[in-house]
């Protein structure tokens, strides 16, 4: 009853066999296949969010184009990435964002500068 | 021999670097994707590339030879995953001068790219419009495009009971992928009443034949909802999404010419996922930057030959008008061929009016009405970046006379996707009370993708 990666087997367009990768979220290891997007791997396995808006909602995709933003969370110690536009690595490490969540890495230095630009 | 840059790499931006090289000129064309293609031939990457890939695409062959020859061609280069930040007007002979950086997206240290080409095209395509409603911000509401990507790219379906919703035949598109990926469409609800469809799709019948590539389109997709007996409901959409912690179902209804819900005609369907698109906003940021004058109905403006009002600067696709790919091909091609400084042949002018036609009967059989904004509820989220619902802004009415007012006052609008989700629809609630004045609208982002000031530090 949720989002998944169609097994290759079982796939009309044939697509090969996969080259399993595993990535983290918050510790918890998620398989998908190379080629993926971080996104990708997540949804694929079923994961539907990973993001905590301001208010407390959960947020995961919603354009998956690179547009809006809810997928943002930090890889490999680098805040804000869309997840939506980053290719997996095998051994990739995503760490949720939110209000509460730990915030390892937002210093002036890695602090993405589009927000303050619109005002 | 002038020197073109592209920006895109859509069907509308690889066209044009297709042309420009038949004319003669040196090419770049960049995109912020790792991948050519664009939105409408979003595909897996090579390295997993499905040997019967072209039942989801149309046209999937022309795209292939159209990707080999720019790869090949010696006067061509092709930078992907090359995402452009900023666009200053540039006085000394360039267009413009273009500021990108190239390596994977978000990373902390990309490398810069700086150009400053003789001529601009500009193809930045466009992005769903989602109209929001009572728990459209629960995890399992995806826009269509997204639900498309995920289905061509990734191979994901993004539920197994899916409901697609919203108008226009990108509706029936992502339908057809979400089944080629396993999922079930539970329904497609057009918002689009079946008057509105047959006005818009039925009259002057022997202008749409001269569209037969869209109509050969649309016929397969239709065919295919047969087969699958995917029940079409024009006229109705989604109000509602419930569940807890995700959707677990939603909420349809009737509704009438204007989109205003009718009353009594409620159902709830037990999904696990919703596709939405009520149509798409052109990405005008760059445009915009570059100086080029944007039309009332909000798209970059263009003469005959897709020059914008800057000197050097073209534009093409859906960001001079929402018409599907073959009228953003046809557009390409000509910007293409007019910024190489190449002879326009009278096919392209004649098959571009042709689906420019085709684009009319679109908007007027899907465009927006206004009464959608009935089906908001004080608690509805409008800003998802920063949590900003419809009663906060209807209260801001005799409080702020100004867009930029009622954005600073409840924050809508100034998250980290800078209004790009939902800037339209606050416009338009704050337009529908009287109190807003002012013309300013949410379209201008000086930067125009995220940078890290580690990365701006270093110039
Ligand atoms: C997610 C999505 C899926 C779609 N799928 C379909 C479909 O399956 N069938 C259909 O008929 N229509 C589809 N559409 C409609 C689609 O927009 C058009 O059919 C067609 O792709 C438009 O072509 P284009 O060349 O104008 O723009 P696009 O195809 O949108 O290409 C624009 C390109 O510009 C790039 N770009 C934008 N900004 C920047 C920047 N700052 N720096 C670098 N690059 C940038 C983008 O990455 C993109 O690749 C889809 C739209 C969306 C949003
Ligand atoms: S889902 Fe919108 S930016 Fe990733």
């Amino acid at each position: 009853m949720v989002s998944r990666r169609m097994p290759p087997a079982a796939d009309p367009t044939r697509p090969p066999s996969d080259v399993p990768i595993t990535i983290t979220l918050d510790g918890t290891p998620y398989t998908g296949t190379a080629g993926q997007t971080l996104a990708g791997v997540l949804l694929g396995a079923g994961r539907l969010s990973w993001r905590t808006s301001p208010g407390g909602a959960s947020r995961g995709v919603f354009c998956g184009i690179g547009v809006c933003f809810d997928c943002i969370a930090t890889v490999n110690d680098a805040c804000d990435v869309r997840l939506c536009q980053r290719r997996a690595v095998d051994g990739d490490r995503v760490v949720s964002q939110g209000l509460d969540a730990p915030l390892p890495l937002r210093s002036a230095g890695t602090r993405p500068a589009h927000g303050v630009a619109d005002v | 021999m002038s020197d073109v840059l592209v920006i895109g790499a859509g069907p509308a931006g690889l066209h044009a670097a297709s042309r420009a090289l038949d004319a003669g000129a040196e090419v770049t064309v960049l995109d912020a994707h790792d991948l050519v293609g664009g939105q409408f031939w979003r595909h897996l990457p090579d390295d997993r590339a499905a040997a019967d890939e072209a039942q989801l695409h149309h046209g999937w062959k022309s795209f292939q030879q159209l990707r080999v020859r720019l790869e090949e061609h010696p006067r061509c280069r092709v930078l992907t995953g090359t995402e452009v930040w900023a666009i200053e007007p540039e006085e000394h002979g360039a267009a413009a001068r273009v500021h990108a950086l190239s390596g994977p997206s978000g990373a902390l240290r990309r490398e810069e790219v700086l150009l400053t080409p003789e001529r601009l095209v500009l193809a930045t395509g466009a992005h769903d419009r989602v109209l929001p409603f009572p728990g459209w911000d629960l995890p399992g509401v995806f826009s269509a495009g997204a639900a498309q990507a995920l289905a061509k790219a990734e191979r994901v379906a993004v539920g197994e009971r899916v409901l697609v919703a919203g108008a226009g035949p990108f509706l029936l598109a992502t339908a057809a992928s979400l089944i080629a990926t396993g999922a079930t469409v539970v329904g497609v609800h057009e918002a689009a009443g079946p008057s509105a469809l047959c006005r818009g799709w039925l009259s002057r019948p022997w202008e749409l034949a001269s569209s037969a590539r869209k109509l050969t389109e649309l016929a397969a997709y239709v065919t295919g909802h047969l087969r699958h007996r995917i029940p079409y409901v024009a006229g109705s959409a989604v109000i509602a999404a419930e569940g807890n912690g995700r959707v677990e179902s939603v909420r349809v209804t009737r509704l009438d010419r204007d989109w205003r819900p009718v009353a009594r005609t409620e159902r709830d369907i037990a999904v696990d996922a919703v596709a939405v698109s009520h149509g798409f906003t052109p990405r005008l940021e760059l445009a915009i930057a570059a100086g080029c004058a944007i039309t009332a109905d909000r798209f970059v403006a263009v003469d005959a030959r897709q020059a914008t009002t800057v000197p050097g600067v073209y534009a093409a696709g859906e960001l001079t008008g929402i018409g599907g790919m073959a009228l953003s091909a046809v557009e390409g091609a000509i910007a293409g061929l007019e910024a190489a400084g190449g002879v326009i042949p009278r096919q392209l002018l004649a098959e571009r009016a042709r689906q420019r036609a085709f684009a009319i009967r679109l908007e007027r059989a899907h465009g927006i009405r206004p009464g959608w904004t009935d089906w908001l509820c004080d608690d509805t989220t409008i800003c998802r970046c920063e949590d900003v619902p419809f009663g906060a802004l209807s209260l801001t009415e005799g409080a702020t006379q100004s867009l930029r007012a009622a954005k600073l006052s409840t924050r809508a609008g100034l998250g980290s996707c800078q209004g790009r989700t939902c800037g339209r629809t606050v416009e338009e609630i704050l337009r529908q009370s009287p109190g807003l004045l002012g013309t300013t609208t949410t379209d201008q982002r000086p930067i125009a993708a995220p940078v890290r000031l580690g990365e701006f530090a270093r110039e």
